[in-house]
C-alpha cells in the first residue's frame, strides 16, 4: 500500500490507511476522496530553491518529471560532489510521483541538499529513492521540506550500505495537510556508520511524520539519531524510529533520542521509538521526551527583559539547534538556520 | 525608591506573605534575613512577577510606578534585576546573545536605541576583566556545565552589564567559596551608586561581612518581625531565629 501504487494504478484503495500499523498515525486512504488529474509537465521557472546557488549542480524534478542529468546521482570511484536535488510541486490540485536511484561508487562522497517545495497548492506527489554506497563511500543528504500547507507529499528512501560506507541525514520539515518523509536503511555493520537525525516545526493544522528503520545485520556497526520536534497551534507531529539489531549483530552501538516540546493544548506529538534487539553484545540507548517549554527558562529570561513571545521564540529555537549543529556541510547547516529562526514557532 | 506596603501573596493555595512592609531608599544596601520558609524567596518572586505568585493585597511601587501591574520583562525594563539563588541553564544558547539580546529588548522598551554588537563586546571584556572571568566561558550556552561558583559570577556579570536601578540578591553565598565570594561582593560592592538600591536576601551573616547593608530586617512567617542596624545580622548569627519564629 503506496501512495505510488494509488497514483499509478489511479486506485484509492491502494492507498495506506490507519489499518497499516506504520501509518496508522498517517492515513492517507481516510484523507483523500478522490485521485486528482495527472501533473502536467510545466517548463515555468521555479525559482532558486531553499538552498540557493549551494554547490556544484541541480537535479530539477518538477510535478515528477526530471529537468537535468540524471547522471548526477551515480558518482565513480572516489568521486565527490555537492548536488542539490530539487522536487518541486508547481501545478494545484494534480497528483505525481518520481523513482529516483543513486550509487556511490566505492570511496565516492556525495553531499545531496535536498528540497521538497510547495510551489501550488492541493497536490499529491509522492517520491521514491534509492541510494546505493559502496565501500567506503559516504552520503550526507541534508532534507528540507517546505511543502504547502494544502499539500499532500511522501518521500521514502531506501538506502543499501556496503561496510565501510558512512550515511549522515538531516531531515528538516514543517510539514503539509499531510507529509511522510521515510527513510529505511539496510545497515551491513562491519565499520559502516549511520547518523539519522531529524527536526519538525509543526504549526497551524500542519502534519509531519518522520519514520526511519535501520536495519543492523551484521557486527561493529554504528547508528546514531537525534530527532526534535516543536509542535504549536493544532499541529501534528508524528515521529517512528525503529533500529533492528538482528541476530549476530554483536557489538553495535545504536543510540536514539527524540524529544519534542508541545506548545499549545491541541498540539499532538506521536512518537513510537523502537529498538528491537535480537543481539547479545551490544550498547544501546534510547530516550524520549514530549513536554512543554521549560517555565523556570521562561521566567530567567522574562527577568532580564526579554518579553515572552522573544523568550519562548528564542528558547525553541535553542533546542532545535543541537540537531542543526550537527549538520556537516556549512552551507546548508546555515540554510537550516535561518529556515528554523524563520519558522519558529514559539 | 521601592515601596512595599502591606503585601500579601499566595502560592497556589498557601498564603506566604502576610502582610510585610518595607521601604528601601535610593542608595542604600538592606538586607532581607529570615530562616527558611519565612518567605525570602517569595518576595523576590513577587516582586519581579512570576506566574503562580498571586498578590492578593497591598501594594509594591517602584519610584511610585505599580510595579505589580507590570509584565516581567517590563519590570526587568524599568530596573529591576534579580540575581538567582539558582540560576537557570540555557542549553544552546551563548551567554553572550543571552545577554545583548536581552539588553536590547530592555533598550527597545525604554525608547533607546540597540548596542551595536562592537560597543557590547568592549563592555563585556571590560566587565569580565572586573569579575575575573574568563571571557571565553561568555561564549557558551548560558550557565550549562558552570559550577555553582561560575553560575553566580554570572549573575552578577549580567547584572553588571544590565545597570539595574533595584538589585534583588538571592541567596547570592549560596555555593561560593570564601574567594568566590570576595569577587562577587567587590562586583556587588561596585555597583553601589545613590541612584541605586539593593535588596540583599540572605539565611548567612556571612554574606554581609563583604556587602554591608544600611538596614537589616527580619523576615519571619510573611512578614517584617523586626528592623536594625547592621549589628542585628550578628545578633541573629549568635541567637539563631528561633525568637522571631516562636513570636510568628
Amino acid at each position: 500500500m503506496t501512495l505510488s501504487l494509488a497514483l499509478e494504478a489511479r486506485d484509492l484503495s491502494q492507498l495506506p490507511s490507519r489499518r497499516d500499523e506504520d501509518w496508522r498515525w498517517t492515513d492517507l486512504r481516510g484523507l483523500i476522496r478522490e485521485l486528482p488529474a495527472p501533473s502536467p509537465e510545466v517548463s515555468a521557472d521555479v525559482g532558486p530553491g531553499p538552498f540557493g546557488d549551494l554547490g556544484e549542480a541541480v537535479l530539477l524534478v518538477v510535478n515528477g518529471k526530471v529537468r537535468g542529468d540524471l547522471g548526477l546521482l551515480n558518482l565513480g570511484e572516489g568521486e565527490a560532489r555537492v548536488v542539490r536535488l530539487r522536487f518541486v510541486s508547481a501545478t494545484a490540485a494534480t497528483g505525481h510521483g518520481v523513482k529516483l536511484a543513486a550509487r556511490l561508487a566505492p570511496g565516492a562522497h556525495l553531499t545531496l541538499l535536498e528540497s521538497y517545495e510547495g510551489q501550488a497548492a492541493d497536490y499529491l506527489a509522492d517520491a521514491a529513492l534509492s541510494f546505493q554506497l559502496e565501500t567506503g563511500a559516504r552520503l550526507e543528504r541534508i532534507v528540507l521540506a517546505s511543502d504547502d500547507a494544502e499539500g499532500v507529499s511522501v518521500s521514502i528512501a531506501t538506502v543499501d550500505l556496503a561496510p565501510g560506507a558512512d550515511l549522515a541525514q538531516t531531515t528538516l520539515t514543517d510539514g503539509a495537510r499531510r507529509q511522510r518523509l521515510e527513510t529505511r536503511v539496510a545497515h551491513p555493520g562491519q565499520g559502516a556508520a549511520v547518523r539519522m537525525d531529524g527536526a519538525y516545526l509543526v504549526a497551524d493544522r500542519r502534519h509531519a511524520d518522520l519514520t526511519t528503520a535501520v536495519n543492523h545485520a551484521g557486527t561493529d556497526g554504528t547508528t546514531d539519531q537525534l530527532v526534535k520536534g516543536v509542535v504549536a497551534d493544532q499541529g501534528r507531529g508524528v515521529f517512528q524510529g525503529r533500529i533492528t539489531v538482528s541476530p549476530g549483530a554483536d557489538r553495535t552501538d545504536a543510540r536514539m533520542g527524540h524529544h519534542a516540546l508541545l506548545l499549545s493544548d491541541r498540539a499532538e506529538v506521536n512518537a513510537k521509538p523502537e529498538l528491537l534487539i535480537f543481539a547479545d553484545d551490544v550498547a544501546c540507548a534510547h530516550g524520549n521526551t514530549v513536554g512543554a517549554l521549560d517555565e523556570d527558562a521562561l521566567f530567567y529570561a522574562r527577568q532580564r527583559g526579554i518579553p515572552e513571545a522573544e523568550a519562548r521564540a528564542m528558547l525553541t529555537e535553542a533546542f532545535i539547534g543541537e540537531v542543526i549543529d550537527r549538520i556537516v556541510h556549512e552551507g546548508a547547516r546555515e540554510v537550516a538556520r535561518a529556515w528554523a529562526a524563520e519558522r519558529r514557532v514559539g | 525608591m521601592l515601596s512595599i506596603k502591606n503585601l500579601h501573596a499566595r502560592v497556589e493555595a498557601a498564603e506566604i506573605l502576610k502582610g510585610l512592609s518595607l521601604e528601601l531608599p535610593a542608595g542604600e544596601v538592606h538586607a532581607i534575613m529570615g530562616p527558611n520558609g519565612a518567605g525570602k524567596s517569595t518576595l523576590s518572586y513577587v516582586l519581579t512577577g512570576r506566574q503562580g505568585y498571586e498578590v492578593t493585597q497591598g501594594s509594591a511601587t517602584l519610584d511610585g510606578e505599580d510595579l505589580l501591574s507590570l509584565e516581567a520583562n517590563e519590570r526587568a525594563a524599568r530596573g529591576v534585576f534579580l540575581s538567582f539563588q539558582y540560576p537557570l541553564e540555557i542549553p544552546g544558547v551563548p551567554a553572550m546573545t543571552f545577554l545583548r539580546t536581552a539588553m536590547n529588548a530592555q533598550r527597545k522598551a525604554r525608547g533607546e536605541p540597540e548596542i551595536s554588537a562592537t560597543e557590547f563586546i568592549k563592555r563585556a571584556r571590560e566587565v569580565a576583566g572586573q569579575l575575573k572571568m574568563d571571557f571565553d566561558m561568555l561564549k557558551r550556552p548560558l550557565n550549562v556545565g558552570f559550577s555553582g561558583g561560575e553560575k553566580k559570577r554570572m549573575e552578577i556579570f549580567q547584572m553588571a552589564m544590565l545597570s539595574p536601578r533595584l538589585l534583588i540578591l538571592d541567596e547570592t553565598d549560596s555555593g561560593l567559596d570564601i574567594d568566590a565570594l570576595k569577587i562577587v561582593a567587590d562586583g556587588v560592592n561596585a555597583l553601589r551608586s545613590p541612584d541605586r538600591a539593593m535588596l540583599v536576601i540572605t539565611h548567612y551573616q556571612r554574606l554581609l561581612d563583604y556587602i554591608r547593608p544600611d538596614r537589616v530586617h527580619v523576615l519571619a512567617a510573611g512578614r517584617i518581625a523586626a528592623t536594625g542596624g547592621p549589628e542585628l545580622a550578628h545578633e541573629l548569627e549568635r541567637e539563631g531565629y528561633d525568637k522571631y519564629a516562636r513570636a510568628a
